[in-house]
């Protein structure tokens, strides 16, 4: 369990996180979102005990970071961000270096070194100095030593940075697969992740939780949420289309995109426009390529929330 | 504890991944033989002992040590993995000791690495090796007494070439606290017991007293409390500023 209750940090007059109250439990996955500077990184390096707080107070599984710091460390997993390392090191003497500090021995380290190595496909660059790998490795080799000891809870500051769309996907699955008994928060920008990942996602913005909700919940917020979308096949029907579609009564509004033949329909609060929306496209015998029923736009709703 | 061990290790390492150990080996041997043969005049003073030797100790290592302290801490700070060692389950006071110790072992390695001059005297003559190898141990300890003061320096800056030149001018200062060119700048205002106490903290003083072969237990206290205080500077420093 990860507790904070009303964690601030002020550097001189500058309020960089503004009473930050929340709890994740085990199998939670809590993605922490927000624009550039809303206090994503300083929160999570509260959490590891690396920044201390001006006032309020966190624990995780149950050991205060300002009381009982080593028990908090050790309970905890953490990924800084940049993922930063020891340059002259090779990655072997690297992940030897964190297990002892770990206190991993004898038959588990060995285990436990396999097993990080294996899962992070370390294995071809085993013998190579940190400084000479590639972003993406670099990262991996951030995210083997946050796992390495198996803790209970892991904090992950921006684990896919940097890398490309297949190792992004390599480490979403990961972090799937110990999301069934750890409590994990990442912090990301690509809203994609909080679909692909979180359970939960907290958005941050100036210092303070401004939204705590599931990835379907925020959607929800959305004026796009249960929107519907059709592409046309030409573009020649758009604008009768329009006209028909807007004088739907569930219809509030409408935008097309004559970029790529595409009208969205936005339903009034509440309704469900799309039986009504199919129903107008047979009865007129418009051509579509594409007619779908929208959950909702993260980031709409992250731009609303955050602006 | 055992932390501290395990730092010490990564650490000791790392200075030996690259060429600069080996370079402040050669340099070290290098200056302080030239030293004592040319300036100390080794030969034409006619007596079998170091004292041409190790009379040069402290000018070569206020230039030599800070190069090694310089990084400790300043390089941790500029790359970020000071984030990633004090996340782990480590205390401040075992990281501090673990970088500090490896470096001291690291400066002994390189005082170790004089020995030929010791056989050279004992083949030339028969030298009093008590009084040498009670110059070592000052020797030592006074390198101890800079890579404490550099360490605390390093952990002010994230700038390597800064806390190089804090160092070679914190230690400076220390070394001739008890002399007129640190004095004179005190004497003007400060009364006089603080001026004694200022002239009793000199670097120089207690390390000649144990260079000429006396072994005195406050010398030692000396430079044990020096080394403790700054190292307790050091973590007071980092606790402060290590994520700024």
């Amino acid at each position: 369990m990860i507790k904070t209750e009303h964690l601030t940090k002020k550097y001189g007059a500058l309020t960089a996180v503004d009473d930050v109250t929340f709890q994740v439990g085990p199998g939670e996955v809590l993605g922490f979102l927000g624009p550039n500077g809303a206090g994503k990184t300083t929160t999570m390096r509260m959490l590891a005990g690396f920044v201390t707080a001006t006032s309020g107070r966190a624990s995780i599984c149950g050991h205060d970071i300002e009381t009982a710091p080593l028990l908090a460390k050790a309970s905890l997993g953490y990924l800084p961000e940049g993922a930063p390392g020891y340059g002259e090191m090779t990655v072997r003497g690297f992940l030897a270096f964190i297990a002892e500090l770990r206190a991993l021995e004898g038959e588990r380290r060995a285990a436990r070194l396999n097993h990080v190595i294996e899962h992070l496909q370390l294995g071809p660059v085993l013998n190579q100095t940190i400084e000479t790998l590639s972003k993406g490795f670099r990262r991996r080799v951030g995210l083997a030593q946050a796992i390495i000891h198996d803790p209970p809870v892991l904090i992950l500051d921006e684990p896919t940075d940097g890398l490309d769309p297949n190792q992004k996907h390599e480490v979403r699955a990961l972090i799937n697969d110990m999301a069934r008994d750890k409590i994990i928060v990442i912090s990301t920008h690509i809203l994609e992740e909080v679909d692909a990942v979180c359970t939960r996602a907290v958005i941050i913005a100036r210092g303070r939780i401004v939204a705590d909700d599931t990835p379907a919940g925020l959607a929800a917020r959305s004026r796009y949420h249960n929107a519907v979308s059709m592409q046309f096949a030409a573009g020649a029907q758009l604008a009768a289309a329009r006209t028909a579609v807007a004088a739907l009564p569930a219809v509030a509004e409408v935008e097309v995109s004559e970029r790529d033949a595409r009208l969205t329909a936005l339903p009034r609060a509440g309704a469900n426009i799309l039986p009504a929306v199919a129903e107008l496209a047979a009865r007129q015998g418009l051509k579509l390529q594409e007619l779908h029923l929208e959950s909702g736009r993260l980031d709409e709703v992250f731009r609303t929330i955050t602006a | 504890m055992h932390n501290v061990g395990i730092i010490l290790r990564r650490e000791l390492a790392s200075y030996f991944a690259t060429p600069l150990a080996y370079i402040f080996i050669l340099i070290f041997l290098v200056l302080a033989n030239a030293f004592a043969f040319y300036l100390g005049g080794f030969y034409e003073r006619g007596q079998a002992d170091l004292d041409p030797f190790f009379a040069f100790h402290p000018w070569l290592y206020l230039f030599l040590i800070p190069a090694v302290s310089m990084k400790l801490w300043a390089e941790e700070r500029k790359s970020g993995s000071i984030e990633l060692l004090m996340t782990q389950p480590v205390t401040l006071l075992e990281a501090v000791l673990g970088k500090f110790f490896a470096a001291w072992i690291f400066t002994a390695l390189a005082l170790a690495l004089t020995f030929p001059l010791w056989i050279t005297v004992n083949y030339l003559g028969r030298p009093d090796n008590g009084a040498i190898l009670a110059a070592y141990l000052g020797s030592l300890m006074l390198a101890g007494g800079f890579l404490a003061i550099g360490s605390c320096m390093s952990a002010l800056t994230r700038n390597p070439v800064v806390a190089f030149i804090l160092g070679v001018v914190v230690s400076f200062v220390f070394l001739l606290a008890g002399f007129p060119l640190v004095l004179d700048a005190f004497r003007a205002w400060a009364p006089q017991p603080l001026l004694e106490a200022i002239a009793s903290l000199s670097l120089l003083t207690h390390f000649e007293s144990i260079e000429k072969g006396v072994i005195d237990v406050r010398d030692l206290l000396y430079f044990a409390m020096l080394i403790g205080f700054f190292l307790y500077a050091t973590a007071v420093t980092l606790d402060l500023r290590k994520a700024d």
